[in-house]
């Protein structure tokens, strides 16, 4: 019998359909997987409420699962939402690797969205913020002041 | 739970998919490529949120009624959204005020329906929360910039508090049905929300070199069903497609 452990490899490839350099696992939009009977249930977390990626990684998840399970259901939840910090470190070095700054550590109160650690280009720490919103609803635009490369950030959120 | 449940969900849900639908109108001619993006990004967290409470309020209804009915199906008196929202874009001020005016109310109410009594309701509120505190510091920078800008901006912020200020108290206006879901433990009272949405936009206005305007008489009746003629050509507009082919599928 396939095991959950097969599902969660499978998984593991995959990518979301927005940052496809990433994994649903590595974004921790996958959060759950186990056998309700002889059905194997996936339940999946949107990033943003209004997401619109959200039917796609469900077709995405059901079409590379049926690879080797008969029955699979998606299922989607709100609670507990969505963070930044389920994110995995494999996540954040594939982020960073094509270019794109992964969220730094979230910080309290909730209106400050954090900061990218460093410029995914060159290193430097010498980054600021171009515009609060960017290509996706997880993104914002950033610049490196030594570089002068813009990129995007993965709010941290 | 029951009817009074349905209406206090669909005033919130309607008010967050009217105003998705007034930011969405800006998009391809917003006065910069940063704020184009930034006012759909804001549009999409918002219809989000109106997709789960309308869909909340369709099952707790129990009439079968799911998001797409509840949007497209129903006309101008049925709705309850706030006036607050259905207000023309104007300009880009107008807008950036408006959103202010509504962010300031949403990033108070979101938090505190985290502890809704609906556990759906509860996870609905936990995404939003986080998504509100965002669009708060968006528009309420923008608020700053254009109030305390040039001489043109700030009479542009002046003219649209003007016409924008008697719609920013309906929200806090408590009625029975506010009373009953505030029992029922599903939502808080409007009313315990005021004193720090006045806060945070006295502050706001403060630092926008902005007067706070005395209360006027607060134009209300939104959220009872009672609207503007400009949300029938709103619904009239979003609504077309749907009521043109109601059994299409893509």
């Amino acid at each position: 019998m396939v095991t959950v452990q097969d599902a969660w490899d499978l998984l593991a490839d995959v990518p979301d359909p927005e940052l496809p350099t990433v994994s649903v696992v590595d974004l921790g939009i996958a959060r759950d997987v186990h056998y309700d009977g002889d059905r194997l249930v996936v339940t999946i977390t949107p990033t943003y409420s209004g997401c619109p990626a959200m039917r796609e990684i469900e077709h995405d998840v059901k079409a590379r699962l049926a690879e080797r399970f008969a029955d699979v259901e998606v299922r989607t939840v709100l609670s507990p939402p969505w963070t930044t910090d389920w994110i995995t470190d494999a996540g954040r070095a594939k982020l960073a690797g094509s270019g794109i700054a992964p969220p730094g550590a979230r910080m309290l109160p909730l209106l400050v969205q954090g900061r990218p650690e460093m410029c995914p280009h060159c290193g430097s720490t010498a980054v600021e913020e171009l515009a609060g919103f960017g290509s996706t609803a997880c993104k914002a635009l950033w610049r490196c002041t030594t570089c002068r490369e813009p990129f995007d950030y993965v709010k941290a959120h | 739970m029951g009817d009074h449940a349905v209406d206090a969900l669909l005033r919130v849900g309607d008010s967050c998919l009217v105003l998705a639908q007034r930011l969405t109108a800006w998009c391809g001619h917003a006065p910069a490529l940063e704020e184009d993006i930034a006012l759909a990004n804001v549009a999409l967290d918002i219809l989000g949120q109106a997709r789960g409470l309308l869909t909340r309020a369709g099952e707790i209804e129990g009439a079968g009624r799911d998001e797409d009915a509840l949007a497209y199906l129903r006309d101008a008196p049925d709705y309850r959204n706030l006036l607050l929202v259905e207000q023309p874009n104007g300009d880009y001020g107008t807008t950036m005020l408006r959103q202010l005016l509504f962010d300031a109310w949403a990033v108070e109410l979101w938090p505190a329906l985290v502890f809704s009594t609906d556990p759906v309701v509860a996870g609905i509120a936990g995404k939003a929360a986080k998504e509100a505190a965002y669009h708060v510091r968006h528009s309420a920078s923008w608020v700053v910039r254009l109030g305390d800008g040039t001489e043109e901006s700030h009479q542009r912020m002046l003219a649209a508090l003007d016409m924008l200020w008697p719609y920013a108290g309906e929200a806090f206006l408590d009625d029975e049905v506010d009373v009953a879901a505030a029992e029922s433990g599903l939502m808080p009272l409007p009313s315990s929300l005021l004193p720090a949405y006045r806060h945070r936009v006295e502050s706001v206005l403060a630092e926008a070199t902005l007067p706070v305007p005395p209360d006027p008489w607060w134009q209300r009746g939104g959220r009872q069903g009672s609207h503007g003629e400009h949300l029938t050509y709103l619904l009239a507009e979003m609504q077309v497609v749907h009521r043109a082919h109601p059994d299409a599928t893509w």
